[in-house]
């Protein structure tokens, strides 16, 4: 029960980066597309829970005072993984999010779930943990990815779904147009969640 | 000479490290709400950015590239940045203390600033060499601290305004960056 529990809590109610708003710079950088914004929170993902399988078996060995070093080094070596397994099979994907897959080692949420959950906790709720904020990245960033898709350039994962005399707003796909886009999805969560309470 | 100052202007103000590089976001909006912690985010960020560019660009240059360790050029990095950036905290704790006063409860944030890595990453990428690296790495910096007091500015002044209740806090920032961004949006084409 608790195990569901700790998987579910990072889809809703704790879901990153619209909830904790951590993690922001790849959730803004790649999100130009849909597809990006998949493949970017699938390797956050597997990053995500394998460091807090290791970290949650090794979390009686680690000495509390050098942790967050064993953490970033733990870490750091699955984003190594991930980085040459997507040069070898995932090239042009690798390729679009460049800086951003060696970036995967100071994105906040991963070390924040390492120090805040896998230090303390036994490794299934560990493994739940990691799913669940992993997949509530996921799916942020597709979402986001999407909604800047859809605007910007009139298509849905790469197939056109907007009318022919459509005309694109370029501005989405541009910087500017990913911390608007960003702002005001924190601020429609905000506005359904105060609904949910009755306020 | 004008290298140089193409380099300075482009990393400054064209290719500016959060606004159009999406790099060190999440202290940007943490520590936006108050100047004199921009202004002392800001310097931490320029003091660290600079020594850590320097310190990878030695470590890719005479470790990495000679004993064919490319790959392991994140772990490296990171580990270069965060062992730095403890040691320049004991550094300054020891030697120079009203500096210390200054900087200290930012130093430790800032090993999670994607920047610091960023930059390192970037300056390798592009083949800098060292001064190349180091000038690179003071004017992205600036850049950044530059982003981070003008957001201040503007964060402080409407910190008293009637914000729809929804869009108070991180939400409103968020737009408040798009909006900046979109200005320094002019500065593309320059160089």
């Amino acid at each position: 029960m608790r195990v569901v529990q700790e998987f579910t809590k990072g889809l809703w109610k704790e879901i990153p980066p619209f909830r904790l708003v951590l993690g922001l710079c790849p959730t803004l950088a790649v999100t130009t597309a849909g597809k990006n914004g998949l493949g970017m929170g699938l390797a956050t993902t597997f990053v995500l829970v394998c460091s807090n399988i290791l970290i949650s078996l090794l979390r009686k060995t680690i000495p509390s005072k050098v942790r967050i070093a064993a953490f970033i080094v733990v870490i750091a070596s699955f984003v190594v993984i991930v980085e040459l397994a997507m040069q070898a099979y995932f090239y042009p994907l690798y390729k679009i999010l460049g800086i951003f897959i060696p970036l995967i080692v100071v994105n906040c949420i991963i070390l924040g779930r390492a120090e805040a959950f896998a230090s303390k906790n036994s490794v299934l709720p560990s493994i739940a943990d990691g799913l669940g904020m992993g997949f509530g990245f996921t799916i942020s960033l597709t979402v986001l990815g999407s909604i800047r898709e859809i605007i910007g350039n009139g298509t849905l994962f790469g197939t056109s779904i907007m009318w022919s005399s459509f005309e694109p707003f370029g501005i989405m796909l541009k910087p500017p147009g990913a911390f608007l886009c960003l702002g005001l999805i924190l601020g429609l969560m905000n506005f359904i969640s105060s609904r949910q309470k009755g306020h | 000479m004008s290298d140089y100052l193409l380099l300075i202007v482009g990393a400054i103000f064209v290719n500016n490290i959060i606004l159009a590089r999406y790099l060190g976001n999440c202290p940007f909006l943490g520590c936006s709400t108050r100047i004199d912690t921009a202004i002392g985010m800001a310097m931490a960020v320029i003091f660290v950015v600079v020594m850590a560019s320097g310190a990878t660009w030695i470590v890719e240059t005479y470790i990495l590239v000679p004993y064919n360790l490319e790959y392991l050029e994140t772990i490296a990095f990171i580990l270069v940045i965060a062992a730095l950036v403890q040691f320049v905290e004991m550094f300054l704790q020891k030697s120079v203390p009203a500096l210390y006063q200054a900087l200290g409860i930012y130093l430790p944030l800032i090993t999670t600033n994607c920047a610091v890595l960023g930059i390192a990453i970037l300056a390798v990428q592009n083949d800098y060499n060292f001064v190349k690296t180091l000038v690179y790495a003071f004017a992205a910096s600036v850049g950044y601290g530059l982003a981070l007091i003008i957001l201040t500015g503007i964060r402080e002044r409407y910190a008293v305004l009637p914000i729809p209740v929804h869009l108070r806090g991180t939400s409103i920032g968020l737009v408040t960056v798009g909006l900046l961004a979109l200005a320094f949006l002019g500065f593309a084409g320059l160089v």
